[in-house]
């Protein structure tokens, strides 16, 4: 203290201040320092949340515009149309014909067209995308597995609007000549198309899920004396069955929003049946072929707004049952 | 492993060769439709298909304009999308504790990655157009410039479409710089942020550039969600302006014009074609251009992400 007093004429303020800085050790960065590192993590935390904000910037639009159309036409005209007929009986119609003089908004034809080429598409690549999930994961050498698994990826970057014209051209033609369909381009069609853009998601979430399960399960099977297809059947995919199911549901989520393929490949006629080889219209289809041609703030541009929001709600459950089932299965696997 | 032989499993070993088959089909089925498309587009295919314009109500010519407009449109894509993704996951990896706010960001990209392109669509139609676009119109007080479909909503909406892909490979490639690094530097007096900018972002630069060929390449491929964002049937020019400083003109993008697509060119020729067997060949020309554009940005980010997951897998 008393040296202090004697020597303060000879150090300038910036010494003392630097001499006081170093004395405490983790104070040692300036002030000016911690604001920028400060202004700097608050600049990246603000594009972090931009994910989030979209998300409910989504939400918000879709039902700014959406939820017009409950007020405008009224939930029972989304699910029938009561058509007086010319003896006053009442007819219920079930149909999706919104330009007409009397316009009916039902959506059943377009959920039925949805569920008619998802349920289909998400079946056939459910056998074959776990199937090559489980032979990459478990039977592929290393090696071939490193060539493999990008010819997956790669098989996943084909953009949808090339499937469907090949369905269109190529596929419609082939499946009309072998089973002669009612329809040439129908809901079988569609669902094949469909199936090559969900085999790659469940192939290759199926080969991560089970790529996780620690190498000691394996072994441990072995080491009882069962053979591969035990370990496989046994273990391996029983351990995995959360992942397996968690990509599955994906898929099918991917399968209900996924247009261009249904959009040309589907045959687009809104039809309530169970007939595979019949045409449908799903409801992705239905937003992508009509809302160039509405006019804005019409009963039928809310309606399409509507079907927007049924289509995110449904998907943004099954991402978020999917992802729970993940999140849960990565906390099991650590031992 | 000799005693795994000793127990015979016939029906295992048909499961296991069934799997191998099947793999095999789903390679084939691969090539099927690469060998169809090659086949049938490779006599059309020429730098003059390329450079020319679709003529003749596009039973002739080329698809120049197309190619034009999908590469206006993803490189503003790139420009709004990849520096937000790529802050972003940098907020995700290196600032953010495991918060209730930060798990709930990280559910929020899972769920943006699945949500339906035709939604999207809906979205950059809602918000972009009829709410940014109007809005900015009636501000600036020019008339309709904006608050129309054209090209910068259409980049900006594919920006949201795929933000997921670029915050999630620059995530990886984040997650694969190991801790010591960063525990090093900070050891010897660097702030957080020098860091980042001078160890982290180095090493994961060949992640974020995976990313962003990813995220091209997606956007390439898409057509619902630009479908009533301002893409084009036909447009006899480009969507080019002089953008003029004195006398000096250079040509620009014009973000406020409407654009011809490669996708959606091909889905027009498809289905609203005045005259299909002309328009077949040209069709098969523009598909095989497309994928050929797809499939070379994924080989490419393929193979440099096994080259860098290689180089780490060394350190």
């Amino acid at each position: 203290m008393t040296n202090n007093s004697v020597i303060p004429e000879e150090i300038n303020e910036e010494d003392s201040a630097r001499i006081k800085a170093e004395s405490s050790f983790g104070k040692r960065i300036s002030l000016s320092v911690r604001v920028k590192e400060k202004i700097i993590e608050y600049f990246f935390a603000l594009n972090g949340t931009v994910a989030l904000i979209f998300i409910i910037l989504i939400f918000i639009f879709l039902f700014k515009e959406g939820i017009q159309a409950l007020n405008d036409i009224g939930v029972l005209d989304f699910i029938y149309y009561d058509q007086v007929q010319l003896d006053d009986s009442i007819k219920r119609l079930y149909e999706w014909y919104p330009t007409s003089s009397q316009p009916r908004f039902s959506l059943l034809p377009l959920v039925v067209g949805t569920l008619m080429t998802a349920i289909p598409a998400t079946l056939i690549s459910t056998f074959l995308g776990v199937g090559a999930g489980v032979y990459l994961s478990e039977i592929a050498k290393p090696k071939a597995r490193e060539f493999l698994k990008p010819l997956i990826e790669l098989f996943a970057s084909i953009p949808t609007v090339v499937l469907g014209f090949l369905m269109l051209v190529v596929g419609a033609t082939f499946f009309d000549d072998l089973f002669n369909p009612t329809n040439r381009l129908n809901a079988f069609i569609a669902a094949l198309g469909l199936s090559f853009v969900i085999i790659p998601i469940i192939a290759s979430m199926t080969e991560d899920a089970l790529r996780s399960i620690p190498n000691d399960l394996r072994m441990a099977s072995y080491g009882l004396g069962a053979t591969k297809w035990q370990t496989i059947s046994k273990v391996i995919i029983p351990a995995g069955f959360s992942g397996v199911s968690a990509s599955i549901l994906l898929g099918f989520g991917r399968a209900i929003g996924e247009t261009m393929i249904v959009l040309m490949a589907a045959g687009n006629a809104a039809n309530i049946t169970m007939d595979l080889f019949l045409s449908v219209r799903t409801m992705t289809a239905t937003i992508a072929a009509e809302m160039g041609e509405v006019s804005q703030g019409s009963d039928h541009y809310y309606a399409l707004f509507f079907i927007g929001i049924i289509l995110f709600t449904i998907t943004f459950f099954l991402n978020l049952i999917a992802e729970i089932i993940i999140n849960k299965m990565r906390k099991k696997n650590i031992f | 492993m000799n005693f795994q032989k000793k127990n015979k499993d016939l029906a295992g070993s048909f499961f296991i060769t069934s799997t191998k088959v099947l793999f095999g089909f789903l390679v084939f089925i691969l090539f099927l439709i690469l060998a169809k498309i090659t086949y049938e587009g490779i006599g059309v295919v020429s730098l003059e298909f390329i450079f020319d314009e679709p003529r003749n109500n596009m039973t002739e010519g080329g698809i120049w304009p197309a190619i034009f407009g999908t590469l206006a449109v993803t490189t503003i894509m790139v420009v709004l999308a990849v520096p937000i993704g790529v802050f972003g996951a940098i907020y995700l990896s290196e600032y953010a504790k495991d918060t209730f706010l930060t798990r709930i960001i990280r559910t929020a990209v899972n769920n943006l990655a699945g949500v339906p392109s035709i939604v999207f669509g809906l979205f950059g139609l809602g918000f972009f157009i009829l709410f940014l676009g109007q809005n900015i119109d009636e501000i600036l007080g020019t008339g309709l410039i904006w608050g129309q479909p054209c090209l910068l909503w259409a980049s900006a909406t594919l920006g949201v479409l795929v933000l997921p892909i670029v915050i999630v490979s620059t995530l990886e490639a984040l997650n694969s710089v190991p801790k010591s690094h960063r525990d090093a530097s900070l050891g010897l007096g660097a702030t957080k942020w020098q860091t980042i900018k001078k160890v982290i972002i180095p090493q994961a630069r060949p992640g974020i550039l995976t990313g962003t060929i990813l995220a091209i390449s997606r956007g390439v491929g898409e057509t619902a969600p630009i479908l009533f964002l301002g893409a084009a049937f036909f447009l006899p020019n480009l969507p080019v302006v002089d953008l003029c400083i004195g006398d000096y003109c250079i040509p620009m993008i014009n973000p406020a014009e409407q654009f011809m697509y490669l996708a959606y060119h091909i889905f027009i020729l498809a289905t609203q074609s005045s005259n299909p067997t002309l328009t077949l060949p040209l069709q098969y020309g523009s598909t095989l251009v497309l994928i050929g554009i797809t499939f070379l940005l994924n080989i490419t980010a393929i193979f440099m992400r096994y080259k860098y997951r290689k180089a780490i897998g060394r350190i």
